[in-house]
């Protein structure tokens, strides 16, 4: 690829030469120096990464340390600690946060539960072609919109609604609008999110660990204890990262289905649009991002994340 | 590792560069609050149109529910495309449920007009998101009750900023099937919310504890709250109590006028606070009443103001003055359940005693609701003895409130 042979093809193209061969030559350039070529590669997206990404998160946090005109709601630029005083030392705040853990907590817990199975029936039993048509079934609520699923739990959970005529034989009727409401809601959207992480990680599973273990005797929940659970589990450790992260930032189903209910994400919401208390908002936004670093970090212990 | 330590150390890097550029800057914002003029603080110099021009083809609206109706609602209720087709002005109508949304959007720039209550107007000429408004070029203002006109709520140092729309008070609905006997009194959902635990609904706005504090103003005079928009902090601190009592009983709480129909409709709530726009829509599949109840209640009063940003003044122009006029404030005004402003408005309403039931007119009923005003720091009744909580107080309470 030197000069000589890019001046003999292109001879006869006149004015395009001289573009060509300056093309080739930075391609030569660059082809000598790799290090540049992988900057030139990588600086879109790290440009995404750093200045979308980790600089929002970065102005979100100096936004924390703001205060805001309260008449006017013009935002006061200088610093003050003030924000995170009032969400440490309103009881409030920490009652919320609590409250938010658990719904995130039990949503996980519920679709790992309810998905465990699906996966393992979608990777272990089921033929290629039902597997095909059951990845397909997962996926087709994604398509719906988040909100026309939300209103729909929420017509189902009103009184005299699809969950009242269901459990109303069994002596008990709809829980109403609130945090069990809410669970549920939270469930159903997320579990996509669930079962296609642990679907991945079972179909890899190989077939003859849990032959080698039947026989060797072990009956099938021993098999399932001590073959197939330690085997998945960073594949449902990937699920609950989902799951939990998802909830801990929804505020639009607790909104919808939640009753009285205020979540973390409806503080930030209501900060932003009732009060127009944005450094507020900021500084509560940061919770979430907290208790995320502080889950992962325990994952990471695991050991989880080394075998995504 | 060391690459991994060394972005880290960029990162923090670049981001104490952002902090140290950002924090300094714009000192003059809280400055303002020192000088401040007699209604509490000073409004911003700005100047209002002189004439109107041709018009610029678009215009965009942000009103409250039932406000800016053009037929989708109900075909026969529509003030909008008349308007478009008089002036050639396109209408984008945005909704918003309560008036710190309104704050909100309008911070954008992006409404040219917009009907704002008492307690969003002040905050929206304070911070210079809206301008004065030149009432020569509207003509309708002149048949508008004078008792509307120079109010503290939409005219700041004598400079207007927007006529009068209509006004009105929150009403107390409830399900006549399932609330018996129909209630006469706001402690159906306060003291004696309890026969209805779980079924209780209340409006979801900071300003709602202005309706626990009028309830307070009848039932515990010891208080003294004189202005359910004036409280010290131990007049709030009882608010916040009896809010918090309330909560035990409420069902879900409402900022959404279509979610709260959907609770009525479906019996999740039986009784609550509620717009009369709302009984409107919701009477049609349900049986569902509302009265203003025996100790009077908190309400509204409308102006329309012309955003500073607007690019389509000419157009803003043309809505304050058709919107004013005796047609289009009839035909709001018995949509939503209002009295209108206009004094020609009353020969125009379908029901030939609209203006009768709803006491247009009548500066002494006017004078008894409750306007939505933003409580502020200096006490809204005139006490100079004490400091008053003011809005972000109450939004810290509200949040409290709901837990």
């Amino acid at each position: 690829m030197t000069a000589t042979t890019t001046e003999q093809t292109s001879a006869d193209r006149g004015v395009t030469t001289a573009v060509r061969r300056r093309k080739r030559a930075a391609a030569a350039y660059l082809h000598r120096h790799p290090r540049l070529r992988l900057g030139g590669l990588l600086s879109a997206p790290f440009f995404w990464l750093g200045v979308a990404y980790l600089g929002a998160l970065g102005a979100l946090f100096i936004a924390a340390f703001w205060t805001t005109d309260t008449f006017t709601g013009e935002i006061i630029r200088s610093w003050t600690l003030d924000n995170f005083r009032t969400l440490l030392t309103e009881d409030v705040y920490r009652t919320i946060t609590i409250r938010t853990i658990w719904v995130a907590a039990l949503v996980t817990v519920v679709d790992a539960v309810i998905a465990f199975p699906m996966a393992y029936y979608m990777a272990k039993v089921a033929s290629p072609r039902t597997q095909k048509l059951l990845v397909v079934a997962i996926l087709m609520p994604l398509w719906a919109s988040y909100l026309v699923k939300a209103y729909a739990w929420r017509i189902m959970f009103s009184e005299g609604g699809a969950v009242d005529w269901a459990f109303n034989p069994l002596g008990f009727g709809s829980p109403g609008y609130g945090l069990t409401a809410t669970v549920i809601t939270l469930g159903y959207m997320w579990l996509p999110f669930m079962i296609l992480p642990i679907y991945a990680g079972l179909e890899r599973l190989p077939n003859s660990l849990m032959e080698a273990s039947s026989d060797l005797g072990a009956r099938p929940f021993r098999t399932f204890r001590t073959v197939v659970l330690p085997m998945a589990f960073p594949a449902v450790v990937a699920g609950s990262i989902f799951t939990f992260s998802l909830t801990l930032g929804d505020y639009i189903a607790v909104r919808i289905v939640g009753g009285t209910n205020q979540l973390l994400g409806n503080v930030v919401y209501d900060n932003i649009g009732a009060a127009n208390n944005l450094p507020f908002a900021a500084a509560m936004a940061t919770v979430p991002v907290v208790i995320m670093l502080i889950y992962l970090s325990a994952v990471r212990r695991t050991g989880a994340l080394e075998n995504l | 590792m060391h690459t991994v330590r060394r972005g880290l150390l960029a990162v923090a890097a670049t981001t104490a560069l952002i902090a140290a550029g950002c924090g300094t800057s714009d000192d003059d914002s809280s400055s303002s609050s020192d000088d401040q003029g007699s209604s509490g603080f000073e409004a911003p110099d700005l100047e209002p149109l002189s004439e109107v021009g041709e018009g610029e083809g678009e215009l965009n609206v942000l009103a409250w529910p039932g406000y800016a109706e053009d037929g989708s609602t109900d075909p026969a209720v529509d003030w909008v495309t008349p308007f478009e087709d008089e002036t050639g002005c396109d209408v984008n109508v945005k909704l918003f449920g309560t008036s710190d949304e309104a704050v909100n959007l309008m911070k954008t720039g992006e409404y040219d007009v917009v009907s704002a209550s008492g307690d969003a107007s002040l905050r929206l000429i304070a911070a210079g998101d809206v301008e004065p408004v030149n009432m020569d070029l509207i003509p309708n203002y002149a048949d508008i009750w004078p008792f509307l006109k120079d109010q503290p709520w939409n005219t700041v140092d004598g400079v207007n900023y927007g006529p009068p729309h209509g006004w009105g008070a929150n009403l107390l609905m409830w399900r006549t099937d399932v609330v018996r006997p129909a209630p006469t009194s706001w402690s159906v959902v306060f003291d004696e919310g309890s026969q209805y635990s779980g079924e209780v609904t209340a409006y979801d706005s900071p300003i709602y504890i202005a309706d626990a504090a009028l309830y307070l103003m009848n039932t515990q005079p010891d208080l003294g709250i004189e202005n359910p928009y004036a409280l010290d902090q131990e007049q709030l601190d009882a608010a916040v109590e009896l809010l918090k009592q309330q909560r035990e009983n409420v069902g879900e709480y409402w900022s959404d006028y279509l979610k709260e129909i959907q609770a009525f409709k479906s019996g999740n709530s039986v009784v609550g606070t509620t717009w009369q726009v709302i009984v409107n829509l919701a009477e049609a599949d349900a049986p569902v009443k509302a009265i203003l109840p025996a100790e009077g209640s908190t309400g509204w009063s409308d102006t329309w103001m012309v955003g500073s940003e607007s690019e389509n003044k000419n157009c803003a122009y043309m809505w304050l003055n058709h919107i004013v006029s005796p047609e289009a404030n009839a035909a709001v005004a018995e949509w939503f359940g209002e009295a209108p402003a206009n004094r020609k408005a009353c020969e125009l309403t379908d029901n030939a005693d609209h203006c009768d039931i709803y006491h247009a007119g009548d500066e002494e009923y006017a004078s008894q609701i409750h306007y939505w005003t933003t409580p502020i720091e200096q006490c809204l009744d005139g006490r100079t003895d004490v400091e008053c909580t003011d809005y972000s107080e109450w939004t810290q309470a509200w949040t409290e409130i709901k837990g």
